[in-house]
């Protein structure tokens, strides 16, 4: 029986030769994840419960992303509660201080996850780490909590959907612009429920970087994981996190069943911005009247990583932000903030007139470090624009790629870094 | 199981940021998260959500966040039930596994009003609508997840496995 990459992973984690989707399946999982919002509720969960049981403290992982360092006494409050968990069950994984970086940044530059694996995780977002050829999928803080429990979940097998990339990339055209351009065509609940897999020429020559932006995305077209496999660079990314463990690689088997497949031209795409407050309004850049911005975020989970950084600086290199526009550089995490400081990205953004803010997750969710208020508009390299996501409920959030919002931080206006 | 609200209704994409936003995320409380659930999709939310509400909404309800303290938010603020056209993968299985009851029908924003009466029947698989008189049959759970909702939550489930 001809099987999807996302099938054989699942089928291999509920120890069955097969699984077609519908199939409502236990699996063993590699890596349970949560974060300082989400962890509270799972811990929280376990405590009231009075269970006092964690299936393996090694597969627990913890990062404190979100609102620290702490930034008011209730976010301080649940990070010690994760600290004083983790210290009671022996947990290695706990991240905060110095230590952390974007959950899904961090997870995979530790080599925490490697091709073959089964990870889920108390963030929608969770489904970045399918660019390394893993199924993972977000789910809420009682299921992770009873995934650290019992080391097992429960899934129902998705129906996979295929993506085939072709053709010439234009100039500024990143992993993001593909992503925005392909949820622009299906909608944002156009894989609701679904595997999207991600395949073609084009998926090949990407970066692991524009990978991880991709697959971070597919939850934004209502999907259950995104999916890539793993090649000759997943591998050299994972050889060079010194992992001990063993990558298990999966492919598609060539008659597989598709629920869909759509050929996607990528010739013709330009740079992408998606309009609020919907991840599916995406059009081209250049299709945009003046739109006037208060705010440029560069980072995230989407588009935090060093290549990420040194798109932006290549714009920023030698210019100035406008004087009306906060422009707001995340790294997503220690290692990448390292990384932009041993290649002077971080002077170029100093003297551009950006703010480097610590790793986390800053003000993508309106939670920490550059909230918006009543009425200003903000490009963003995150991957979210609902209404009241970056902060007031009557602010606005543009989603594009980091060329394009270091290019509109200069300009003070929505453009890309050709016009400027 | 039978339950029976009248309606208060939302559009398509209803997502976990205007059901909870972000701000209010720094508490796990039930009774607080109550305060705020759908503040910024609707202000009179609160104060027009009774012990006897069903919320009916479009396609992809909760879409977004995995934020539980979405499903806790609307549970907390009385609402018995939500029917929709469609529901958000995660937001779904957070529904089911706090006891928050969920039913799914292709035309139930096309069948049903802001204001109407409505009746879910969980054994017999309807939905009524007391105001029109119009029937929607719905597909039962499958029977791993009538196991989770017999045991009331996942957590009490998996209490019985660890246990058993």
């Amino acid at each position: 029986m001809a099987m999807t990459i996302t099938e054989k992973i699942i089928a291999v984690h509920a120890e069955k030769e097969r699984v077609q989707p519908g199939d409502l399946v236990e699996v063993k999982v590699d890596l349970a994840l949560a974060n300082d919002i989400t962890a509270p509720l799972s811990i929280r969960e376990m405590q009231k419960h009075g269970i006092e049981q964690v299936a393996d403290p090694q597969k627990v992982v913890l990062v404190a992303d979100h609102n620290t360092p702490a930034k008011d006494i209730a976010s301080a409050q649940n990070v010690k509660l994760m600290r004083e968990f983790a210290e009671k069950f022996g947990i290695p994984h706990f991240f905060e201080g110095g230590r952390v970086g974007i959950e899904h940044v961090l997870l995979p530059e530790l080599g925490l996850v490697i091709p073959g694996d089964l990870v889920v995780g108390a963030d929608s977002h969770t489904c970045t780490y399918g660019a390394l050829g893993a199924f993972s999928t977000g789910m809420g803080s009682t299921d992770i909590a009873a995934a650290w429990i019992t080391g097992t979940t429960w899934l129902k097998v998705p129906p996979s959907m295929k993506f085939v990339y072709r053709g010439e990339r234009k100039p500024f055209v990143t992993g993001k612009d593909l992503i925005l351009f392909t949820i622009g065509k299906i909608g944002v609940d156009g894989a609701r429920y679904c595997a999207m897999e991600f395949c073609g020429p084009v998926i090949s020559e990407l970066s692991m970087d524009e990978r991880f932006t991709m697959a971070n995305m597919a939850i934004e077209a209502g999907a259950k994981n995104g999916i890539m496999e793993a090649d000759q660079k997943t591998l050299e990314y994972v050889a060079q996190t010194g992992t001990k463990r063993k990558p298990r690689i999966y492919s598609s088997d060539p008659d597989a069943e598709w629920k869909e497949v759509l050929e996607i031209e990528v010739s013709s795409i330009e740079p992408q911005v998606a309009l609020p407050h919907l991840p599916e309004n995406a059009r081209s850049v250049y299709s945009l009247p003046r739109i006037e911005i208060h705010q440029a975020v560069i980072g995230s989970c989407t588009n935090g990583r060093i290549e990420d950084l040194r798109m932006a600086a290549s714009v920023l290199k030698g210019k100035k932000v406008h004087p009306r526009v906060r422009a707001l550089i995340f790294p997503g995490s220690p290692k990448v903030l390292l990384q932009a400081e041993k290649e002077g990205l971080l002077e170029i953004f100093l003297e551009a007139g950006a703010v480097i803010a610590p790793p986390s997750c800053g003000p993508c969710l309106g939670g920490h470090l550059g909230v918006l208020a009543e009425g200003e508009r903000c490009i963003s390299t995150t991957n979210r624009n609902f209404v009241g996501r970056m902060g007031h409920v009557k602010s606005e959030v543009y989603l594009a790629n980091p060329y394009v919002v270091a290019s509109s931080a200069i300009a003070g206006y929505i453009t890309a870094p050709d016009k400027i | 199981m039978k339950i029976k609200g009248k309606v208060i209704k939302y559009g398509d994409n209803v997502d976990t940021d205007v059901i909870i936003p972000a701000r209010y995320l720094t508490t796990t409380d039930p009774q607080v998260l109550k305060e705020h659930c759908m503040e910024d999709l609707d202000p009179t939310f609160r104060e027009r959500v009774t012990p006897q509400t069903i919320l009916v909404a479009g396609k992809n309800f909760g879409c977004g966040s995995s934020r539980e303290h979405a499903p806790l938010s609307i549970k907390a603020s009385g609402v018995q039930a939500i029917i929709a056209d469609s529901f958000a993968r995660i937001f779904y299985r957070n529904a089911i596994n706090i006891g928050l009851p969920i039913v799914e029908h292709p035309d139930a924003t096309q069948e049903i009003n802001e204001g109407d009466d409505v009746e879910i029947d969980f054994e017999k698989g309807e939905i009524v609508n007391l105001t029109t008189g119009k029937v929607l049959t719905i597909a039962p759970f499958p029977p791993f997840i009538q196991n989770i909702i017999r045991e009331g939550g996942l957590m009490n489930y998996v209490k019985k496995k660890v246990a058993g």
